[in-house]
């Protein structure tokens, strides 16, 4: 019961005005930081960093963690509204929340990612509160070989899935795979693939880029395409009844969001894997079980708030070896380390133990952080709708502005520009060839982490390829990983014997 | 052209002329920054380099040191060509700044990225970081004799972690190979924190991280330290010998320093050297040295250039002693 007076003691922190002052102001920025494609939680949290030391350290972190939540919560609306994806862990939230926007739910789209992020948010915080301690020495046992099973399962959770063709998800995944080598390999440390010289491509192609090119510019190609003809309007309002409904249908997805709290939780916690992955391996899952899953892809709300809540989770998650082991799962949170060391705190084993005002100062925070930012965000939503209502041909070019500041500000590149143009044709292309484009993405995001977690393994191994089974966490996974690739096989091939039985005459 | 030529003329003819008038202690006092200062970092976001050029800008704006303030951009591309590049093609520039880490001497001599350092202008070296052998607590492993007889044993399966090939770890890596004639598996991680994690958790054998990275596993009796490769023990550690106390000529540091790109003008670099050195008088900066075992060698001007040329011609040696270098 320790912990429970300690945590008591982090609220009498958290609650003082300030600090709730902070927390309110921190969670609306952070939602339109993440709400902003090219500006994430890094982004935010950077320029913030030096600008903390007008408050004591630990409404410093306060500040900085409820950008981040507030991100978090952010990333979902121009996954859903533009159908770009502003981080990477938002890209699950565009298969289903996109079209549920085109179908004029955007609302209620908005309203699943607010409720989803909050109960991930929430159950992930207990989660960190009951287990952060224990739960460090897990993250340990996470070598290289675990990783790549880990990554592998990520895979595979959504390969099988895919239902569209299996082979165009294949080559897709290549494709992207292809794309994620560029750049200069770690392990040798020479470039690959930089097309001659092109000093551009030594830091090798970034998620985002890909993902504004063939979402945000591809998107907008795609539409001025279809609604030649016929222009289109997207009739998104909110009121108060649609409001009651979406809570009504976030009610009965108590199964999908307690999975994606759990899983998004312990992969966000391991360094390599963070928030992405965990997105992913939701959506996948919440698929399988679903008993329709081929409405997954066309609006089905269970597949906006599994990513959410996961994503969430695992931004709760990442936290724990930041703070516990002082290794950062995520850019975000190797900034947050920055700032704690600058104000003289050493994250660490110890930090617990040497520093439990601020330690649970902070994790009180994430409470009332959840609290704000879900509050705030659904206060926001009808705003965000309203602006789903303007004239396709004034909300086209924005977007195409949004794509271009975007992937322009992070690394200041022109070069990023141009790549985004030529993705944004391509993944026009490639959408009217039928092809899906979440693998290509996907496989870019993962792909480096897989390579690199595989060759160390089989540097450190020798070249032994048993090493990756022998070892129990990374033998689970891979099994696991081998079912769930087989899984979906099998339910197809079932599927068809019984379709072929029961209705012939179809 | 011309425009600028006699802009910067003018300047130079009238600071010259002020500091002989009123024999000013630096042209330093007459010329401010006029616009924001650009502190471009040769790291990514996150890494050990850009946490520390991070810290110099936040000492830099809580103290006030500069009248103008001073913004981060990480070019980490291509182990830092990317920033290099940039850097050489900003010639004459008074608002924009690098901050190296050793990637500034290696990354030219293992690439040809058409940069030559001795170009840029020296502004100041601000510390160098020391290198230490790690082992996890629960080896048996005390000495570094133990260790070499350790690696031996293994015969080439010894695995050692460090950062990405080529880089700072794997040079004092190969250094140790040298020395002692071992055959080492060199397995390279992301970045140091992430060397730390797998030292502590089993899956590598040893590592040379910084004291920084390893310090909190240390404080919590989880990795234990060898030997320094410093000349003299380490406040942090003053048990740790050094390998040279050892008789082994293994000495290698990490520079943390400022450099400005081709001709910056002279009342330029005198602004940032000064405002560099008020910067290691502070005490946000002496704590910091002090607890993270890193030598606050404070150099500027010529010195620091030699300084320079120096290590970038052991870096090519020791580069080509392990086949990486380009040509």
């Amino acid at each position: 019961m320790e912990m429970l007076s300690l945590l008591a003691d982090g609220f009498a922190t958290s609650l003082s005005p300030l600090n709730l002052a902070i927390v309110i102001l921190g969670v609306t920025a952070g939602l339109f930081i993440g709400a902003m494609p090219g500006l994430g939680s890094v982004n935010g949290v950077a320029i913030v960093l030096p600008l903390t030391f007008i408050v004591p350290p630990s409404s410093a972190i306060i500040l900085l963690a409820a950008i981040y939540y507030g991100a978090m919560y952010g990333g979902a609306v121009s996954s859903v509204l533009l159908g770009i994806p502003g981080a990477s862990t938002a890209v699950a939230t565009t298969f289903d929340g996109r079209p549920m926007a085109q179908r004029g739910k955007a609302g209620l789209a908005l309203i699943a990612a607010a409720v989803a992020s909050f109960v991930g948010g929430t159950i992930s915080v207990v989660l960190f509160t009951i287990f952060a301690v224990p739960l460090a020495d897990l993250a340990l046992a996470f070598g290289p070989a675990e990783e790549f099973a880990l990554v592998l399962l990520a895979f595979t959770t959504f390969v099988g899935l895919g239902g569209d063709d299996i082979l165009k998800t294949i080559i897709m995944i290549c494709l992207g795979l292809v794309l994620s080598t560029v750049g200069l390999d770690l392990i040798s440390g020479q470039p690959r693939l930089i097309f001659g010289d092109l000093p551009g491509f030594y830091s090798g192609i970034s998620f985002l880029v890909l993902a504004i090119g063939v979402y945000g510019v591809g998107e907008v190609l795609h539409t001025i395409e279809t609604s030649k003809s016929a222009p289109q309007v997207t009739p998104a309002k909110l009121t108060f009844r649609e409001f009651g409904d979406g809570l009504r249908q976030m009610n009965r997805l108590w199964k999908t969001m307690s999975v994606g709290s759990f899983l998004g939780f312990f992969v966000g916690m391991l360094p390599a894997a963070g928030a992405t992955p965990a997105s992913l391996m939701a959506y996948g899952i919440a698929k399988t079980t679903s008993k329709r899953p081929e409405t997954f892809g066309t609006g089905n709300i269970e597949g906006v708030a599994a990513p959410e809540t996961a994503n969430n989770a695992a931004s709760t998650g990442s936290l724990l070896p930041m703070l516990t082991l002082g290794i950062p799962g995520s850019p975000t949170t190797a900034l947050l380390l920055g700032g704690m060391v600058m104000w003289g705190l050493m994250p660490g084993p110890m930090l617990f133990i040497e520093q439990p005002d601020f330690v649970w100062g902070l994790i009180s925070s994430l409470y009332t952080a959840n609290f704000a930012a879900v509050a705030i965000n659904i206060a926001l939503i009808p705003l965000f709708v309203w602006a789903l209502r303007m004239p396709f041909t004034v909300l086209c070019a924005m977007v195409l502005v949004l794509c271009i500041v975007g992937g322009f500000a992070p690394s200041q590149k022109m070069h990023d520009v141009w790549l985004i143009a030529g993705f944004g044709v391509a993944g026009y292309l490639l959408r009217k060839a039928d092809y899906p484009l979440a693998p290509l993405v996907l496989a870019l995001v993962l792909g480096p982490l897989m390579e690199k977690s595989f060759r160390q393994t089989l540097i450190a191994e020798q070249g032994n390829l048993l090493a990756f089974v022998e070892r129990p966490l990374s033998g689970t996974f891979i099994a696991l990983a081998a079912l769930f690739f087989v899984l979906p096989l099998l339910k197809h091939v079932r599927g068809k014997e019984k379709k072929q039985v029961v209705t012939p005459a179809e | 052209m011309f425009h600028s030529f006699t802009r910067r003329t003018g300047l130079a003819i009238a600071a010259t002329a002020l500091a002989a008038m009123a024999a000013m202690p630096a042209a330093a006092a007459d010329w401010k920054p006029q616009k924001p200062i650009e502190m471009v970092i040769m790291a990514g976001q996150g890494g050990g380099a850009d946490r520390l050029a991070r810290l110099f800008q936040s000492i830099i704006q809580k103290e006030n040191l500069a009248s103008m303030p001073v913004l981060p951009v990480n070019k980490g591309g291509g182990s830092g060509a990317e920033a290099l590049r940039y850097l050489s093609d900003n010639a004459g520039e008074a608002h924009k700044i690098m901050a190296t880490l050793n990637s500034y001497y290696t990354t030219p001599i293992r690439n040809d990225i058409g940069v030559d350092i001795e170009e840029f202008t020296p502004i100041a070296r601000m510390a160098l970081d020391t290198f230490v052998l790690w082992v996890n607590a629960d080896s048996d492993i005390q000495t570094l004799d133990e260790w070499v007889a350790a690696v031996k044993d293994a015969g080439g399966t010894w695995k050692m972690g460090g950062t990405g090939t080529g880089q700072e770890d794997s040079l004092v890596t190969a250094m140790l190979e040298d020395t002692f004639d071992l055959d080492i598996t060199y397995v390279p991680f992301k970045g140091g924190g992430d060397v730390a994690k797998n030292l502590v958790g089993g899956h590598i054998d040893s590592t040379v991280n910084n004291p920084s990275e390893q310090m909190g596993f240390y404080n919590a009796g989880k990795s234990r330290p060898l030997v320094a490769f410093t000349p003299e023990r380490l406040a942090a550690f003053p048990d740790v010998p050094t390998a040279s106390e050892m008789g082994y000529d293994l000495v290698y540091w990490m520079q943390r320093s400022f450099v400005g790109p081709k001709e910056m003008p002279a009342e330029a670099v005198a602004y940032y050297t000064e405002m560099f050195e008020k910067l290691s008088q502070t005490e946000e900066w002496q704590t910091y040295t002090a607890d993270k075992a890193l030598m606050a060698d404070f150099l500027t001007g010529d010195e620091l250039q030699a300084y320079f040329l120096e290590e970038r011609a052991k870096h090519a040696e020791i580069l080509n002693s392990m086949g990486e270098g380009s040509s």
